[in-house]
């Protein structure tokens, strides 16, 4: 028996590798480079001549070097000539010492054959398959009646070809299931399965389909996949890992889903809304994708260290979500399999190295979201500080901080400068020179700057600072950080008084015209600290004509101030630096941060790129990669939708298309679809999934049989329906929702729901774990307070990531940790009384006809009588123990510890078994 | 013959692994049909185990340890207070730091020019290997022919949580399984009722890197460490809601297996039978991991050897529950204890204060897990293993230029001291040096990537071939390094 098991799987292991070969070799006796050679040079070469090793002067991983002269003087590859080929010569050698590969076993005749046949038809070179672009395959004939869109036409010529039949339509009860957990993560309601299963009408399927992708909750569903890809987490990460307030973009994917906004608008405002012109409130959120990086608030940690750190992170999510390439190996060399250069890697980092954040407490830049009194309240002083001041220059088009910023001119608030460099923030907008985790201040220049400030008549600058020593000067330039000095003066000694802001400092500047960029910088003369530590919190403009500010008017603008400092929420966003602030990127020797080395512009690695220019900044290079030249976007998306469809991408490694990767099972569909969806879709992703889930291979039933599991175990070939375990949200939200508590309400700040005492373990901060007393703890799980080093217990237990990086792929696992949560987690047992209240209203007096009832309501089906019966025979032995007759449906009351349930309606006690029924927990 | 069955069941677990995590199919799974309730275990009984052990590549040779315990002290202790003496540190207590020794050095905290400080503690040498001991640990000394020191470890990060997870999972950066994950993905469970990975976490807080230096990683999540807690649930969710008794739970578990048996049935779906058997698991679970974790059972002289106080959460209880579950079978047993962070920017952090509370804290109990695993003869085939995340200064600590109040010392890469005991460590040996103010190692220097491939090879595994494809390319737990410190085996 275990023989031939064995045997069997291996069987099929070989047939899926003759079944690559397949692909190869049938239509031409012409060797091609990608389907014959490359294999065997990335299996057998690489290791040696690759991109990490160039043994002998010689690679194989770019076509100039494989081409060029190597360390013998001549090349390795003479086209059209193996007898006079270095590389051929050296894999028949007899002599060990020269023969390739080098201690390891010889190529076989039949590797060696194609080599030298491919070098004599002119050893021609093919770049990866996935950096050429996809072009329009011709649609499979075919005769029979199984397919209903031309996604079937490619499954079913595969079929064929393993001699596998598909799989008959699943039932009604299970489809609209699938369906609904596919398109909103939640499961119908019975209502909703009742009605479906009895429309006659013959587009039934379709009018369900539409309907679905019409939910709100659609939006929540696929956001929490982006999610993953985000890395979005409601805390900043590392060792004290505090809130971070994030919750405006994971609302923002949400909606962005909702309203189907198309993917190549998705990308760009996630990767550069804040470089489109006039960005509105929604781009700027969007760019929070890339503020999802850690922060490192650990004392002791370098600001600048873990800056780098998270550029580098943008940088490989980047690639890895759009392009599905490994560009973290290329940090610190060239890419040791796919034709990627070391000066890649920082050309690409310089897209991202031109943000202002910098790994601070404060996380600047942010966007400030007034509550709704507050904004009024700003909206309405502004009005009348316009009124006041008919002069004052106030763009009542522009965002509400920008409007307010224009009421406070003549005045600046530090916080809402332009651009700034080794200064610190606070959030009653006091800016400071002193970084507590700043390694040392030598070469270090403090400053910040305001663009464009019309200096006509200005007469002087009044600083309101505070210090406790003498060591702090301060410079005023103009235009640029080292352009023309205009003023320099000393910071003194100001009384430390709690409350009461120090001195002022009044610096002139005086006979200057137009407008110009204002740079600031703190000089520090002392690495001690306090006495080198400057805090300014307010500047002001003085101008000689300027009226002296009437009190009604100093009144409005100190109030604005308050407003503006008091409880807005800050969503930290993206911003770019300023022309003349921007960092010089530099070659990281071997990968390390500390050695830099040649100077690098903004770049992609040739492959990639076809044809055209480099792009020349990150909002180029956001829409260089959903251009319609970029041979990858579309394939990688594509596949990524497919897999959370299919539990399993047309390409396995979704986060890996390199030469690496697996091949993928249907290339002629995967290509098919992504041109589809960036022509014919638009690059909806409604319109997609539309296409995916109204195909015969979605609507398969998922019942195996011996020769579908012997040929096609994993369901690869699709001859058989999806059947997978749901994710760790959609577990949650549909124990919820079956049993009547989910709260489906849609965005908002993250909750907190029961979790176990003691769970919450964090160091040097109060927060708490706080579980509201109301529905609000019965929300989706996206909606779970996501604390990176504390995870939500139950989430976790089901292979959700903890988001601190970019997951493409969450491996499912199948353990005894997650029969516990099911089973005793307190939320479930909360779900099981709630769905036992419902049993037994549906049933009445009858026991049966209540466990008939819940059954149904879990998994959309009825259920059989042999299922009833075990759980009549479950709900009796329950009665039994638990003294039946007195028991009592339970009611959920918001002011008990849910830690603290008692399990007394027996009817619960098969609700809980109901909700750990495989068939629960898993879509089919 | 019994080496010939040795690798003939390495090779199925070997294969069964790789089947379960590349296809996740495989129709083992029909092995576990039986029902571990009742005796009709309907298949091959070698295959059933290998079925539920799902796990291990299988050792690469003949491994000295089968298990770890690994004892954590996070923060970082001084080695300067407890094993390496150096006179002249003592001399040199008070003056300025020369600048030489802070060119092209990166700290923590220190800025400008600290002073040099002195040991805080008294030192002597103990036993016949006549290892340097600091009064700090009175237990201690007494196994100094039980140990072996390893004086000249250094790692590449300064800052708590980086350095754990570099020490961990190898990697600085988050994101890459750990050591006891590595470990269990190796070498698979010894047991059936217990996680293969246990992690206890006493001092009142988690580790710095917080849980992912217990993480998986890219590793499937079956590997990462199962933490058991001291209050509430050891396990989350182990016990069964009140109302709920054993019996009616063991009846729910049957009627969700058996419906679960008969969709198989219909659907033909291998991952419904390795369901039915995790059902089965998590109801033995709920018996065997109260029981291991209950230690009032222990007789009175166990309580005494360990200092432990039974329904307290403290290190010593730790490391007594260490014990049990290494008596049960657990692979990896993983302590933090958390505390050590001796800057002395308060009385909780400073070498005459909270840092003499940590000692003894800990010093009766490892003393304690020592003796006991010993008179067990289990110490021959586990590893001991007794360190911080890296070193601390030999200057006394001025943040922002500033001397702290209290005496402590800043974070330091370049020198600090753990000790190895048990499986396959020659005892009663120190090996490496620093120099003569403790700054840096001079002689045998053991980077943490070394003590990881030295931990991996003595549980049998070569930390080189111990791989898991990721992201397109083979991934270990030492990174592109790491040098099995031979010199230190038995």
């Amino acid at each position: 028996m275990r023989v031939r098991l064995f045997t069997i799987i291996t069987l099929c292991l070989s047939l899926f590798g003759s079944l690559f070969f397949w692909q190869c070799n049938t239509t031409t006796s012409r060797i091609s480079y990608n389907q014959d050679i490359r294999p065997i040079f990335n299996a057998k070469c690489l290791a040696c001549h690759g991109g990490v090793r160039k043994s002998g002067g010689f690679s194989l991983l770019f076509r100039e070097e494989a081409f060029a002269t190597t360390e013998s003087g001549k090349p390795a590859i003479v086209p059209g000539h193996h007898g006079q080929s270095e590389l051929y010569q050296r894999l028949t050698q007899q002599d060990p010492e020269l023969r390739m590969p080098l201690e390891s076993d010889p190529l076989t005749e039949e590797e060696i054959s194609l080599i030298a046949r491919w070098i004599d038809e002119g050893a021609e070179w093919e770049e990866h398959w996935a950096y050429i672009p996809p072009e329009e395959v011709s649609v499979p004939e075919n005769n029979s009646s199984w397919p209903r869109n031309d996604i079937d036409r490619f499954v079913d010529q595969s079929l064929q070809e393993m001699e596998l039949e598909p799989a008959p339509e699943a039932d009604r009860p299970t489809l609209i299931r699938r369906l609904s957990l596919d398109l909103t993560g939640l499961p119908p309601t019975p209502e909703a399965v009742d009605k479906f299963v009895q429309d006659p009408s013959e587009n039934a399927y379709e009018k369900l389909v539409d309907s679905l992708l019409a939910s709100s909750h659609y939006g929540e569903h696929w956001a929490a996949m982006w999610l993953d890809l985000a890395r979005y987490a409601d805390s900043k990460g590392y060792e004290k890992d505090p809130y971070r307030n994030m919750w405006r973009y994971r609302d923002w994917v949400i909606q962005a889903f909702n309203q189907d906004q198309p993917f190549d608008q998705f990308t760009i405002e996630q990767l550069a809304g804040d470089m489109l012109p006039h960005p509105t409130r929604d781009q700027l959120i969007a760019t929070a994708f890339h503020r999802n990086t850690m922060t490192n608030t650990e004392g002791g940690t370098d600001d600048e260290e873990f800056r780098v750190v998270a550029v580098l992170d943008r940088l490989n999510t980047t690639y890895e979500v759009w392009q599905a390439t490994t560009m973290s190996c290329v940090q610190c060399h060239s890419h040791p399999y796919d034709p990627i250069r070391h000066e890649a890697f920082y050309q690409s980092y310089d897209y991202f190295n031109q943000s202002q954040d910098g790994d601070l407490d404060p996380e600047m830049p942010r966007l400030a979201t007034f509550p709704a009194a507050d904004a009024a309240r700003l909206k309405e002083i502004v009005g009348f500080i316009q009124e006041l001041v008919p002069k004052q220059n106030i763009d009542t088009t522009a965002n509400l901080e920008t409007q307010v910023r224009q009421a406070l001119f003549p005045k600046l608030l530090p916080t809402q400068c332009d651009d700034f460099e080794n200064v610190s923030f606070r959030n009653d907008g006091m800016v400071t020179n002193w970084i507590p985790n700043l390694k040392s201040i030598a070469g270090k220049h403090f400053r910040f700057m305001f663009k464009e400030v019309p200096l006509n008549d200005l007469e002087q600058i009044r600083f309101r600072y505070q210090t406790e020593g003498n060591d702090g000067w301060l410079e005023v330039r103009l235009d640029e950080p080292e352009g023309r000095l205009v003023a320099k003066q000393q910071f003194t000694a100001t009384p430390s008084v709690k409350g009461e802001w120090g001195g002022d400092l009044l610096v002139p500047v005086a006979g200057e015209s137009g407008a110009h960029d204002l740079y600031f910088e703190i000089i520090n003369t002392t690495a001690k600290a306090p006495d080198g530590m400057v805090r300014i919190s307010e500047i002001e403009l003085q101008y000689a004509d300027s009226p002296p500010e009437s009190a009604k008017l100093a009144d409005y603008r100190k109030e604005l101030r308050e407003i503006q400092t008091r409880r807005p929420d800050f969503t930290p966003i993206m911003k770019p630096k300023t022309a003349a602030m921007q960092r010089q990127t530099k070659l990281f020797d071997r990968g390390n941060w500390m050695v830099q080395t040649t100077p690098l512009e903004g770049g992609v690695p040739k492959v990639m790129l076809q044809g055209g220019d480099m792009p020349a900044d990150r909002l180029e290079f956001a829409r260089w990669l959903v251009s319609e030249e970029n041979p990858l976007t579309a394939r990688v998306i594509v596949n990524r939708f497919w897999a959370r469809i299919f539990g399993r991408g047309l390409i396995e490694t979704l986060e890996d298309f390199g030469t690496q990767s697996d091949l993928p099972t249907h290339p002629e569909l995967l290509d098919h679809l992504a041109l589809r969806f960036m022509g014919a879709h638009q690059w909806r992703v409604k319109s997609l999934l539309r296409e995916i889930v109204t195909s015969a291979t979605y609507r398969q039933s998922s019942k195996a049989n011996p020769q579908k599991l012997a040929v096609d175990p994993d369901n690869r070939w699709l001859s058989r329906g999806p059947r997978f375990r749901l994710t760790a949200e959609q577990i949650r939200d549909q124990a919820l929702a079956v049993s009547g508590l989910l709260n489906d309400s849609i965005g908002g700040p993250s909750v907190m729901p029961p979790q176990p005492e003691g769970v919450w373990q964090i160091i040097y901060s109060g927060e708490q774990w706080e579980t509201p007393d109301n529905a609000m703890r019965h929300r989706r799980g996206l909606y779970t307070y996501w604390k990176r080093t504390t995870p939500y217990p139950s989430m976790i237990a089901f292979d959700s990531p903890s988001r601190e990086f970019c997951v493409s792929r969450r491996i499912r696992t199948n353990t005894p940790l997650q029969a516990l949560v099911t089973l005793n987690d307190p939320a479930f047992l909360e779900a099981a009384q709630a769905l036992a209240a419902r049993m037994r209203e549906a049933g009445g007096q009858d026991p049966e006809a209540g466990i008939r009832a819940g059954y149904k309501r879990a998994l959309g089906q009825e259920a059989d009588a042999e299922t009833v019966a075990i759980l009549r025979d479950l709900h009796l032995r329950a009665q039994s123990e638990m003294d039946g007759a007195n028991a009592q449906a339970k009611t959920i009351s918001f002011e008990e510890d849910p830690n603290d349930i008692e399990l007394s309606d027996p009817m619960a006690v098969v609700a809980n078994a109901i909700l750990n029924l495989d068939g629960f927990l898993t879509k089919q | 013959m019994k080496i010939y069955e040795e690798a003939k069941h390495q090779y199925y677990q070997y294969h069964t692994r790789r089947h379960f995590l590349k296809s996740c199919t495989t129709g083992l799974g029909a092995i576990a049909m039986g029902s571990l309730f009742g005796c009709n275990s309907g298949g091959d009984p070698e295959l059933e185990q290998v079925v539920k052990s799902i796990t291990g590549t299988g050792a690469h040779f003949a491994p000295r340890a089968k298990r770890v315990i690994y004892l954590h002290m996070a923060g970082a202790p001084s080695q300067l207070e407890l094993f390496d003496y150096k006179p002249t540190l003592d001399r040199l207590n008070g003056q300025p730091c020369p600048p030489s020794l802070m060119e092209g050095k990166r700290f923590a905290f220190i800025t400008g020019v600290p002073d040099m400080l002195g040991h805080q503690a008294e030192f002597q040498q103990h036993g016949k290997s006549g290892a340097w001991i600091s009064d700090r640990l009175p237990h201690f000394s007494t196994m100094a022919d039980e140990v072996c020191f390893l004086k000249a470890m250094h790692t590449d990060e300064f800052n708590h949580a980086p350095a754990q997870l570099l020490l961990y999972s190898g990697s600085p950066r988050l994101g890459r399984p750990s050591m006891g994950s590595w470990v269990t993905y190796g070498l698979g469970s010894m047991n059936d009722n217990l996680p293969g990975y246990v992690v206890l976490v006493s001092g009142g807080k988690t580790p710095s890197a917080g849980k992912s230096v217990w993480g998986s990683g890219f590793l499937p999540s079956v590997y990462q460490g199962v933490q058991c807690r001291s209050e509430g649930d050891p396990v989350l969710y182990v016990s069964d809601p009140n109302g709920m008794s054993r019996d009616l739970r063991k009846q729910s578990i049957e009627a969700i297996n058996r419906i679960n048996k008969k969709e198989y049935e219909e659907y033909q779906d291998p991952e419904i039978l390795t369901r039915v058997s995790q059902y089965e698991m998590a109801f033995k679970m709920q018996l065997s991991v109260p029981e291991a974790m209950d230690i009032a059972q222990e007789p009175e002289y166990i309580h005494e050897l360990y200092g432990t106080e039974p329904g307290k959460s403290s290190f010593a209880n730790n490391c007594l529950l260490a014990r049990r579950l290494a008596e049960r079978g657990v692979r990896f047993i993983q302590l933090f204890h958390w505390g050590w962070d001796s800057h002395g920017a308060g009385q909780n952090e400073a070498l005459n204060l909270g840092f003499k509370e940590r000692c003894k804290e800990v010093d009766q109990a490892m003393t304690g897990l020592l003796k006991d695993l010993k008179q067990r003869g289990l110490l021959e085939d586990t590893l001991v293993v007794w360190g911080g995340e890296f070193g601390r200064t030999p200057m006394q600590e001025n943040r922002n230029g500033v001397a702290v109040p209290f005496t402590g010392r800043d974070h330091q890469t370049e020198a600090f001291t753990i000790w190895m005991a048990g499986g396959g460590v020659k005892p009663g040996i120190t090996y490496g040096e620093t120099d003569e103010i403790g700054y840096a190692g001079i002689k045998d220097r053991v980077h943490v990537h070394d003590l990881q491939a030295t931990i991996l090879h003595n549980l049998g595994l070569n930390h080189e071939k111990l791989t898991y494809q990721f992201q397109g390319r083979d991934f270990r737990l030492t990174d592109q390094f790491g040098r099995v410190v031979n010199e230190i085996l038995v």
